[in-house]
Parts: structure tokens; sequence; C-alpha cells
């Protein structure tokens, strides 16, 4: 009997290194078939097949480098110097013309299955910010079929980041398994609750078929996360707010200038952050065409630029239309408006209706965790964009002889008339500065909204009204009133919804100029009359 | 009448109008065969009104359309224009703005005496445009996939019904995707409104839970997207897979996807399907975050065939960019006006009141390689197709109806339109019957 299963252990034997063979030789095929259902079979295959190269040719498919021939289905992969290598050898193959073989498609489906494939595959990694990722896609796929190969990375881990990543996969590998015992489960159920961010409580919420005891600690880990989550929603909830109020504050800034200081009703205001925005495309264009390596500086190189150009424009615009306005507001609101309809028409005939793409240099996109918030990258960058913005705009105003001069200009024009100053250069300069600020204000935005020809529109209301609420004529009343409008704004939201939470933001505003109609910080003495 | 009666009538119909457009076909190849004897006998041009927003918000997505039909009326006078005259467009610009629109309107049909307008994007343009339609009793083809609950006699709508692109997207993410939370994401006008009423009373009859449903409304233009995206994600962290459909309007989508893409939101995470992002919305977007991502029309750019090849070149050609994109409602006017030029051949003219009748059962190839055919409740068949958001800002297809789909003018999924049909052939001749009492309602009514 002995010798019977001795010998039934050696047909295995035998049968399992084919079969290892055959299961890549079988996964080579379904990749090649392009059948969405097949490739991914492939991908799941392959993983399994203990193949040598399954890593190297699933990260092929995942960078879109694997190829299938038309005529015979063989896989091929793209090297980055655009010749094709057999995908099982790995051997160049040169005969291959790139018109023979079609690239093999991915959905949705095949790309879940390749990240926990190469999850699994890649937890021995050398590098520990490759096995951390791993950690993290298999948590995210949380395949019991991965335990085994947890296991082995985890004897072998001596990083204690990564271990904790690892073991948090493991406890959710654990968790979806049919036949963990009950202390492992509660053990995992720990793990999870210690992790405590939203993942885990969708895949503790996700549990079913548990024990009694799991379910029980699974709802009560689920509860404490609720809890803490709920409390950094708040701080959560505060950061957008601070990071729409630096928009608002941005776009305002220059209107600050332009109708705080000037008193110029200025409905162009939004086109000159628009012509920014497009100022930024156009460096973009030419950094792309001449040279790409600057690409990461691109934004850098943009601020400059388009606070020239949008500040040229604005001079021109106040020598050749507003001149000619002062001290009467409504028509200044209809030329300025009929205005902002020309400029947009105008970038509409040169660039075209369509969006137009600015890219994200790489530094700015992703976000970071602290604690429980999420940051994201381009909002903290223009966050501090706008707060040295309104310094740099302060300081100019307090600091140079050209703000001196501003300031003489508005409070007291004769006098400073008197004095040898230059008015009208004076007025044309101070409109520059605001629509030059304008401009940059349009590179940041350039980041966050549409570039098109209608960018401005959505920008002018929210600007007057925080120039408005924060006080005319006062930066910093500008800055305080961005920030509340922004913050304001974002409590209300989750509460009353996007559109509701406009109106009733916008009602607040009403009765609050109502009661203080020269806003929160109104300019105090005599000038201010004139 | 039960609701499965209902059903049975309405898939008879469709039958009846598939046999009358294989009949209209061959019809309309013999007329079609027989005119150039009839051609060159008179002079004259046949004008054709083209009413889209060339300034304003909405150029962003019309002025491509403008161009298009400019296209199609000069390929068609290559051919030897129509019934023997040379084709002229006559463009007018309504600059977005809703009243101006009737009034272009008014102009093209009264003072231009256009055969036939091909216009509108927004559906509230297009009601803004339906009375003087209806009152002067002229032809508006109208390319945009809309919310459909609407059936005019002088309207054709070569754009999708909801269940033409909102329910067969819905139905493959909960087959291939296993979704079982849903997020309905618009803009609030009545487009989105309209389709994620039918949506929701789609999903619960699916068994899905009211609480499985997140319904979530922006205005236009809606920049900030943080803590929307960030109740999207928490939303979806309750262990179910969850999606989102999304009828987001226009330039909000740039920054939805940005803040999607910023949020580490993936596809493979939680999936978004789009109704009104295509092939023109994706060209200013960096497209990488975005891969996976799902849209559903009935056409994209990246469908693989002679035809679709030929428009494509035709389109840079007539353009002079060849990264100009093309896209559904571009289709739709290709569809359109190829089924106008057969309508008015059918006819023998040009007079819209002869056009109307001498359409419905017309039938014109597609994009896609199919036919569609104009049924009886004037709006067209189509295929269905899913497609995934790729690095190079080209569709992926994924999925495709087998065969095409019938529009549902009326939604069947809603309680105030379950019973009506639109039916423009005599002796019915209503576009809101009701068939439970026999009655026809007004045509236009808004669901």
């Amino acid at each position: 009997m002995r010798r019977i299963s001795v010998l039934l252990l050696f047909v295995l034997l035998a049968l399992v290194q084919p079969a290892f063979a055959q299961s890549a030789e079988e996964a080579y095929g379904l990749l090649g078939s392009g059948n969405f259902d097949q490739v991914r079979r492939g991908v799941e295959t392959l993983a399994a097949s203990g193949d040598a190269r399954a890593a190297t040719i699933i990260a092929a498919l995942q960078n879109g480098k694997l190829f299938a021939a038309t005529a015979d289905h063989a896989l091929y992969i793209k090297q980055d110097d655009g010749s094709f290598a057999a995908a099982a050898t790995g051997k160049p193959a040169p005969d291959i013309a790139a018109g023979a073989v079609k690239p093999v498609r991915v959905n949705n489906a095949i790309r879940s299955a390749m990240d926990a494939a190469l999850g699994a595959l890649r937890l021995m990694a050398p590098d520990p910010a490759t096995r951390a990722a791993a950690a993290e896609a298999v948590f995210h796929s949380h395949e019991p079929a991965a335990l085994p190969a947890l296991a082995k990375a985890l004897a072998h881990e001596t990083d204690p980041d990564v271990k904790l990543k690892l073991q948090q996969a493991q406890a959710a590998a654990l968790l979806s398994s049919p036949d963990a015992s009950e202390a492992d489960r509660l053990a995992a159920v720990a793990v999870l609750a210690d992790r405590g961010d939203q993942d885990s409580r969708s895949l503790l919420d996700g549990l079913s078929g548990q024990p009694p005891s799991v379910a029980q600690a699974a709802a009560a880990a689920i509860a404490s996360i609720d809890r803490s989550l709920a409390l950094w929603g708040i701080l959560q909830s505060v950061y957008y707010g601070l990071s729409l109020g630096s928009v608002l504050l941005l776009a305002a800034a220059g209107l600050a200038i332009t109708f705080g200081v000037m008193g110029v009703i200025n409905m162009a205001h939004g086109e000159m952050v628009m012509i920014g925005a497009y100022t930024t495309f156009v460096v973009q264009q030419i950094i792309r065409a001449s040279a790409p390596g600057l690409f990461g500086a691109s934004l850098l190189i943009a601020v400059p630029m388009a606070f020239i150009v949008a500040g040229a424009l604005g001079i021109l615009i106040e020598r050749s239309l507003i001149r000619w306005l002062y001290g009467r507001p409504l028509e200044t609101l209809l030329a300025t408006w009929g205005l902002s309809l020309v400029l947009q028409q105008v970038v509409r005939t040169i660039f075209g209706a369509n969006n137009q793409d600015v890219g994200t240099p790489g530094w700015m996109g992703g976000s970071t965790m602290l604690g429980g918030i999420t940051l994201t990258w381009n909002r903290n960058y223009i966050i501090i964009f706008a707060v040295l913005v309104l310094f740099a705009l302060m300081a100019a105003l307090r600091f140079t002889s050209l703000g001196l001069r501003m300031r003489a200009v508005t409070q007291n024009r004769r006098m400073a008339a008197a004095m040898g100053i230059r008015t009208p250069w004076i007025d044309a300069l101070t409109f520059g500065l605001g629509s030059g600020v304008a401009g940059m204000a349009g590179v940041a935005l350039s980041q966050i909204d549409n570039v098109s020809p209608n960018l401005g529109q959505s920008y002018i209301i929210d600007s007057f009204m925080v120039v408005v609420f924060g006080g005319v004529g006062n930066l910093w009343g500008t800055a305080v009133s961005a920030l509340t409008l922004g913050i304001v704004n974002k409590f209300l939201e989750p509460v009353a919804g996007a559109v509701l939470g406009k109106i009733v933001v916008l009602v607040l505003l009403i009765l609050f100029i109502q009661r203080k109609p020269r806003g929160l910080f109104p300019l105090k003495g005599r000038a201010v009359e004139t | 009448m039960t609701d499965d009666q209902m059903k049975l009538d309405r898939r008879s119909l469709a039958k009846a109008g598939i046999a009358l457009a294989a009949t209209a076909a061959v019809g309309a190849a013999a007329t079609a065969a027989s005119t150039p004897a009839a051609a060159q006998a008179s002079g004259g041009t046949i004008k054709v009104g083209i009413l889209h927003s060339l300034s304003g918000t909405m150029a962003i997505s019309e002025t491509t359309l403008k161009d298009v039909m400019l296209m199609l009326i000069e390929q068609q006078n290559k051919k030897g224009g129509l019934l023997g005259k040379k084709l002229e467009a006559v463009v007018v610009d309504p600059a977005s703005n809703w009243p101006l629109f009737a009034e272009k309107a008014r102009q093209l049909i009264s003072q231009d005496k256009v055969a036939a307008v091909f216009g509108c994007w927004t559906s509230v343009s297009r009601k803004s445009v339906l009375p003087v339609f209806e009152e002067l009793n002229n032809i508006l083809f109208y390319p945009v996939q809309y919310e459909g609950q609407e059936c005019s006699k002088n309207v054709f709508y070569t754009g999708a019904a909801p269940n033409q692109q909102a329910i067969p997207a819905v139905d493959y993410l909960m087959q291939e995707n296993g979704v079982k939370r849903w997020v309905l994401a618009g803009t609030d006008y009545v487009y989105p409104r309209t389709t994620n009423q039918i949506l929701e009373a789609y999903l619960k009859t699916k068994g899905v839970a009211p609480d499985d449903i997140m319904i979530n409304y922006t205005p236009f233009g809606h920049s900030d997207w943080q803590n929307i995206v960030a109740s999207i994600k928490k939303f979806g962290s309750a262990g179910k897979k969850t999606a989102v459909v999304s009828t987001i309007n226009g330039d909000a989508n740039v920054p939805f996807y940005k803040e999607l893409g910023n949020q580490g939101i993936k596809a493979t995470d939680i999936p978004v399907v789009a109704f009104s992002v295509g092939e023109e919305e994706l060209a200013g977007m960096d497209t990488k975050p975005l891969v996976g991502h799902l849209a559903a029309w009935n056409y994209f750019e990246s469908v693989d065939n002679a035809d679709n090849k030929a428009f494509i070149d035709a389109w840079h050609a007539f353009i002079k960019n060849p990264k100009r994109t093309t896209n559904d409602p571009m289709e739709a006017h290709y569809i359109g006006f190829n089924m106008w030029v057969k309508g008015c051949e059918k006819a023998g003219t040009t007079d819209p009141s002869k056009v109307i009748p001498a359409m419905i059962g017309v039938s014109v190839p597609n994009l896609s390689g199919g036919f569609s055919a104009m049924m009886p409740n004037h709006h067209i068949t189509k295929p269905v197709l899913i497609g995934e958001i790729q690095a190079d800002g080209m569709f992926n297809i994924v999925s495709q109806t087998p065969g095409l789909v019938v529009a549902q003018e009326w939604s069947p999924y809603v309680a105030d339109t379950k019973d009506l049909i639109g039916d423009w052939r005599p002796p019915m001749s209503c576009g809101a019957f009701n068939v439970v009492t026999g009655k026809c309602g007004s045509g236009a009514k808004a669901g």
C-alpha cells in the first residue's frame, strides 16, 4: 500500500513539472487571444505558473508594451529602442515588423488582475518601496491565494514599515480566506482596526460569512474607524476651505488693486486671468517643442511671463479705454464687459474654442497623507503661491517707490500731482499691476481648471464678492474674506449640496453687506470719502 | 394594459419599424438611381440652416458640429447636390443664449427659407426652438444624446435616448464589474436630472437598495471638486463595489477628473462612466490618470472600419488639422444629414411637410459598422458602445451591444410616461399616445 502511494507521489511529481511549463504555455496562448476574459485568465495563470518571466511579461502588459502577432498570436515585448523581443525567452526578434503585431488591449478587470499578480510577484523585490507598493496591492486585492507568498515574505522582511504593510495585507487576505481559524480572524480584524483608514473600513464592511465573534469585532472596529474618520473629516474640510480660499484670493488679488485701490469696476478682470492661463499654455508649448528637459520648471517660467503679458495688456487697456471713463462707473462697467467679450472671442479665434491641454509637472501631481487627511500637492502649492503673491503685493505697495506713488495718487490725486507725480502714468501702472497679478493667478488656475476662453467668467463674480466682502481697498481684508468664504463654502457643501451651498453663501453675504456696507475691514480716514 | 403587454407592443412596433426600414432602403436606392436623370433640370440652391453656438460657453462643443455640417454639405455638392440643385449652408450664431436660439431659428425658417435645420446642443436650447419649428412646420435635426421624454413631429432626434446610452452602460458595470453601489453625479439641469430619475428607477427595479444610491448635483462649470470627490471616496468604502455614473456637463469635467486623479481614485477602485465626455473633451486633458474610466456612446473615433476611416480622413482634410478628433454628435449629424438627403430623394422634394412623413423608415449606414434607421418615433436605431479611456486620449471599446437598440422616447421607468408611445405614422400621428387611455397628449410635454 505504502509502495503504491510512493509511486503515486512520484507520478504526481513527474506531472507537476510539465504542468508548470504547460500552464505558462497556456497563459501565453490566453494572453495573445485578443479576448478580454481570456487575457485576464492568462494573467492569473501566468502569475500562478511560477514562470520566471511572469513578472516581466505582466509588467510589459501593464505598460502597454506587450504585443501579439496578428498571424500566430505569438507574444513580443517592445523594447525601449522600438525593437521587439520574444516574450517567452526575452531573445531579440529582429524580423518582427511593427505592422505585424498589435498591442494586447486591457480593460479594468485585467488591470485589477495585473495589480494583484504583480503585487504577489514583487513581495520579495530588493527595493523596499517596491515591496511596500506590492504589499499595498495585495492588501487591495486580498486574494487568499497570496497567503503563502505573504508568509514567506514576512519571514524575510527586515524593514519595519514594509513589515507592517505585509501584516496588513496578510490580515486582509486571511479574512477573505474560507479556512482561517477564528483566532487568526480576530487578530486580523485588530490589525485592520489599527490601520484605521477608509480602505480598512471598506474591507471590514464587505465581510460576509464570518463567525459571530469576528462579525462583532468587525462591527466594533468599523464604529471606531468611523469616529476617528469623522474627526479627521472636520480638519479635511478646513483644508478644502483653505485651498478654495487660496484660489479665490489669487483670483481676487488683482481685482483688489484695480477695483479696490483704483475704483475701476473691471469686468474684464477674469479675462486677464484667462490670458495668464493661455500664456502658461504657450510657454509649455514652446518648452515641449524646444527644451523638453525644462518641462518641470515650465510653471516657474510661466509665472513672470504671465505677469508681463497680462500686465502689458492691462496698461494698454488703461491707456486706450479706461482712462476716458474715470468717474463714470456705469460706462466703465459696460465698456469693460464688452471688452471681456472681445477678449474671449479673440482668444477663441486664435486658439480655437476647445480646451487646451496644460500639463502638470510631476512634482505637482498626486497627494500625501497627514494623519487622516489627504493633502493634494497641486492644492498645497497653490496655497503657498497665493500667500507669496499676497505678501509680494503688500511689499510692493509698501516698500517700493512705485507703491508709494500709487498710494499717494489714490489717496489724494491733486496733491500727488502737485508733488510732481505723473498721475496718468501711475494710473496705467497700477492697472497694469492689478492685471499682471490676475495673469499670475491664471498660471495657478491652469492647474485646476479648464484652459478655455470661458475660464475667466467663472471667477469674476466670486472675485467681486471677495473684494466687497473684505472691504474695498484693503488687501488683508481680501485675504481674510477669501479664506472665510472658502471655508464656509466647504462646510456648507456636504450639508446643503453644491448648488444650495452657493445660494446660502450669497444670501449670507447680502445680509452682511446690509449690516456693514463697507465690508469686513473698511478703510478709515478722510481719503475714503473722495 | 399590463406592463408586459406594453413591452410586447413596443417590441412589435420595433419589428415593424425595422421591416419598414428595409423596404424603404430598397425604395430609396431605386429613387437614388433615378435622380441623376432629373438632375441639372433646375437652377437655384437648396438652403440648409446650421444653428450652432459659435461663441459663448457652448462654442467649445458646437463649433465642431458647424464645421462637420459644412463638410457634409460640401461633400454632397461634389456628388452632384440634391435633386439636381446645389446645397447652400446658412450659418447663424445663437451665441449660447437660449432665447436667441428661438430668434435665430425663426430667422432661418422665415427669412432664409431653409429646407431643414441642423442644430442645438443643450436640451434647453432645443426646448427653446421647439415651438418655432412646430409653428412654422420645419425640420430640426438634433444630434446630441438627451434625456428623452419628448417626441415632436418636427424634430428628428439623431442622438441617443437614455435607453441607448445610460441603461446599457449601467448594465455593463453591473454585469462585468459587479457594481452594487452607485453614485449618480450630474450638473444641475434638465438632462442629468431626468436621466438620473430614470436611472434611479431602473436601479431599484434591479434590486439596488435606496441606501446604495447617492445622487449629487453641482452647478454649471463647477471647479472645486475636493469634498465631493472625497465624499464619493467615502461612499465607496462600504465594502461593495462602487461606480460613478456621471452626467456632469462640459467644462466641469476637467477639474472633476483632475481631482479624481489627485486623490488617487483609480478606475479599478471606483470606475466613472460618463455620458458627456468624448474625444473632444479629453483633448484638453492629461489622460494618464484617467486610464480605465469609461464612457458610453454610440460611436467612438477608435471604431475600426473602412467607413469610419474615410470619415476621419475627410474630416482631417477638411479642417486642415490632423490632430482634430471626431466624436459621437458628429456621427449623429453624419447620419442625420444622409437620412435627410435620402428622405428628400424619397419625397422628390425638400418641402418639409412632404419630407417629414418620408423620413420614417429611411435607413443609412452609420460609422460603427451597420445601418441606422429612422423609426416612427422620430428617433433612430443605434448600437451602444462602451469605451475605456486610454493613455492617448482615445477610447478602447470594451463592449458593444450585439444588435441595434431602438430608442424609447418615453421612459418606461418613469411613472408619468410609462404608458406613452410616439408614432408619427398615420393614422396615429401622435408624439405622446397613451396606450392605457387611448388618448393623444402633447408631443413636446416635458417629463
